[in-house]
């Protein structure tokens, strides 16, 4: 039986500042799911995800993404994954078209293929009447929207998204998650940081949970529920009550 | 608590604010500030061997005075109010855009229109104490060579202060009424960056055409001045008199000042909330790109250097920031141009103030495209490895500085092919330096913190500023004394050196 390769393996990752931020994580996502990541504030989340995405360098540890390995070969790592952060990256004096050119144009894509890929992007997410219009007078929605659309432009196969979802409107947040979920079925990975717990549990195929920088839970919201010992407990008060036994046992 | 009481309570608070926000600027960050503090009392006081050698023998000056004396010491004192009249007027329209606290001073039930006259009056003095600490050295020296009644130059400095604020906000309102809140911000920073250099680049003009030097006393000290100026009782010498010692003036000087900022807070503090709600109430209009793409194709270097010019052209504030220092290059140009027809060697002159300029400029630009990137995080996730970014973004300065400077070094040229070639050449250097201190000292930081961006490093600061220098000495040693240059240009060399090796990237 050949082996799958795995979209994400992190093993022994760890990072550093005043205290442990990632205190020897493994981490493994599967190609082609959905996978969120969960933590209380400061428990390593972002941390984690940024040096997955080659954003920070971590003292211990690898990355290896769809086969290969992050921290040896970075750049071709960054060809084939795509960062999105809760902050929206974009440029004030672009508009959202001149903003995915440029992205396709830093991931070397060929202009006759991205520009009707943008188009078509952009016009998906609401913004097909603010094409030439530039950014600088966009509301934060907005702008995270055109964020997604430059991670989403070169095609990505692993999809980062660190809290995509704040500061967007219920109808622009539906337009994200059907979005994201189109790419999952098309075979892409998508693994996201959220604290919007539902957000997790309607999209999620597998839910992980991490505090004080360590994994410490993990698995489909079942397994989850099984692990927890009850099968009628919401997401919201397993989450709780792991994050609780960790602080304790802390 | 009173009316009173909450006009002294907001005013304490601005005055904590001002001071906070004074020393971050000076010092960056709390641990470094007592070691801040002492490198500041110390460049204060190298700072009078400068005034000293600047004005110091003017310091025996005393009433009467002639013309020439009084048109010196009136155009110094509009130089200085010019300058802080620009920096008022900054100030003023930061009032009203910088949104941080506005929103929780409308929505509170405080009177807007007291609230708005403390902010006046903290503009007001925040101009006048930084006119007061730059001052210092220039009237210490005077004081001390000449007595203490040169002391009532420290007067001059708040009258003229206070009227610069009075005049400033007045300006700044009227932009609102004249051309609305969206526009009043760009043309406000480029009417205070115009100001600030305006006024020094006409007398330098003025000189050239007149005279054949960069001198600005050429013209002011010449005799058709002395014909054009007013009689020796003219008001218009008053903070010339009051400067040199004349209290009665002084005391009329400072009481004008009062009361014009009185009269200006009485006339537009009412109006300061209206004005502020407005801007508030204006969204920023819908700006069109251009249609056509800016991104076709090609390498990702080329797409990165692309996406950077076209940010330098779309953003007139950026372009104002950076106005004063071309500014500076129209003397030069116009100098260039009558040494076409009379041959002169004061036309040296021009390689250091090209190299200069060029040094500065490509610092400015070098902050802009290393550390100002607003989407770092885009740019770090790119496949290309980080070296090929920097080397774009290095391209963009070289080319934007070429561009710049090309036409004055191919002008040079035609009057010295020797000179043409060193100009070029010290462009470069100084450039690189630039350029690679920026690299040294690259933090992450957002387009428009551009104005701020001394604050992250002062040592970068000072060693692009001596860089400049030392580069634009070597340049004119090499036209004139080549033997001078080589020990100019290994001295800045060391410096460059010493910058690399306390740089964070090096340690």
């Amino acid at each position: 039986m050949p082996s799958v390769v795995s979209a994400l393996e992190v093993r022994g990752l760890t990072k550093r500042f005043d205290r442990p931020a990632v205190d020897a994580l493994d981490l493994t996502v599967r190609t082609g799911e959905f996978y969120a990541l969960l933590g209380p504030n400061g428990a390593g989340k972002t941390t984690t995800l940024r040096m997955v995405a080659g954003l920070l360098r971590p003292d211990a540890g690898t990355v290896s993404i769809l086969g290969i390995d992050a921290l040896a070969d970075p750049v071709a790592a960054k060809q084939i994954m795509a960062w999105v952060s809760d902050e929206p990256m974009i440029y004030d004096k672009l508009t959202p078209l001149e903003y995915l050119q440029f992205v396709a144009g830093l991931w070397g894509i060929d202009p006759t293929v991205s520009a009707p890929a943008a188009q078509a992007l952009l016009a998906s997410l609401g913004l097909e009447p603010h094409l030439h219009e530039r950014c600088e007078g966009f509301s934060k929605g907005m702008r995270q929207k055109v964020a997604l659309a430059g991670a989403l432009v070169h095609d990505p196969r692993l999809i980062i998204l660190d809290e995509p979802l704040t500061g967007l409107d219920a109808l622009s947040a539906r337009h994200v998650k059907g979005l994201l979920s189109e790419r999952v079925r098309s075979g892409c990975t998508v693994i996201m940081t959220t604290h919007i717990l539902e957000v997790a549990e309607r999209m999620a195929d597998r839910i992980g949970v991490i505090a004080a920088g360590r994994l410490v839970a993990e698995g489909t919201l079942t397994e989850l529920r099984q692990q927890n010992g009850r099968t009628d407990t919401s997401l919201e008060d397993m989450f709780i009550a792991l994050v609780d036994a960790e602080a304790a046992a802390a | 608590m009173n009316s009173t009481a909450a006009l002294a309570w907001f005013a304490r608070h601005e005055i904590r604010l001002a001071w906070r926000e004074w020393l971050a600027m000076m010092t960056g960050s709390r641990g470094r500030r007592k070691r801040a503090i002492i490198a500041l009392i110390v460049f204060a006081a190298v700072m009078h061997l400068p005034a000293y050698a600047v004005i110091g023998r003017f310091a025996d000056l005393a009433l009467p005075l002639g013309k020439p004396e009084l048109i010196v010491i009136t155009a110094t004192i509009f130089l200085a109010w010019a300058l802080m009249l620009s920096q008022a007027i900054e100030s003023v329209t930061r009032v009203f855009y910088a949104r941080a606290d506005l929103d929780l001073i409308m929505s509170s039930p405080a009177n807007l229109a007291n609230v708005f006259s403390v902010r006046i009056v903290a503009i007001a003095l925040s101009v006048t104490g930084m006119a007061l600490l730059l001052s210092t050295p220039f009237v210490d020296v005077l004081a001390f060579g000449g007595g203490l009644r040169w002391l009532s130059a420290f007067g001059v400095v708040i009258a003229i202060g206070l009227t610069a604020a009075a005049v400033a906000i007045a300006i700044t309102v009227l932009l609102f009424r004249l051309i609305g809140p969206s526009r009043t911000r760009l043309v406000a920073q480029i009417v205070a960056a115009v100001i600030g250099a305006g006024f020094i680049i006409a007398l330098q003009i003025a000189a050239i055409l007149s005279y054949g030097t960069l001198s600005r006393f050429a013209v002011l000290t010449s005799d058709a001045a002395a014909a054009y100026a007013p009689a020796l009782d003219s008001p218009l010498w008053w903070p010339a008199r009051a400067a040199i010692g004349d209290g009665t003036v002084l005391a009329l000087l400072v009481a004008g000042g009062l009361v014009l900022l009185g009269a200006v807070m009485a006339i537009f503090s009412p109006r300061f909330a209206g004005t502020v709600v407005s801007v508030a109430a204006t969204a920023r209009p819908a700006r069109p790109g251009a249609k056509a793409t800016a991104f076709r194709g090609g390498s990702r270097q080329q797409t990165l250097r692309a996406k950077e010019l076209l940010l330098l052209r779309r953003d007139p504030w950026l372009v104002s920031q950076s106005l004063m220092q071309l500014l500076y290059l129209v003397p030069p140009a116009l100098m260039l141009w009558r040494s076409f027809s009379e041959s002169s060697d004061a036309v040296v002159l021009i390689t250091p103030v090209i190299v200069m300029a060029a040094g500065q400029l490509a610092g400015g630009l070098a902050w802009l495209t290393i550390s100002g990137e607003d989407a770092a995080d885009l740019v770090a996730t790119a496949p290309l490895p980080s070296s090929r970014v920097t080397r774009a973004k290095i391209e963009v300065v070289l080319i934007v500085i070429a561009a710049v400077f090309a036409p004055l070094i191919a002008a040079l040229a035609f009057v010295s092919m020797t000179q043409a070639a060193i100009t070029a050449l010290g462009v470069i250097v100084a450039t690189i330096s630039a350029a690679a201190i920026q690299l040294w000292f690259r933090v992450q930081a957002k387009r428009s913190q551009f104005r701020r961006r001394q604050t992250s490093s002062r040592l970068a600061t000072f060693a692009e500023a001596f860089c400049s220098i030392g580069w634009a000495a070597t340049a004119a040693l090499a036209v004139t004394i080549p033997v001078a240059a080589a020990i100019s240009g290994a001295i800045t060399a060391v410096i460059l050196a010493a910058t690399w090796k306390i740089s964070p990237r090096q340690t």
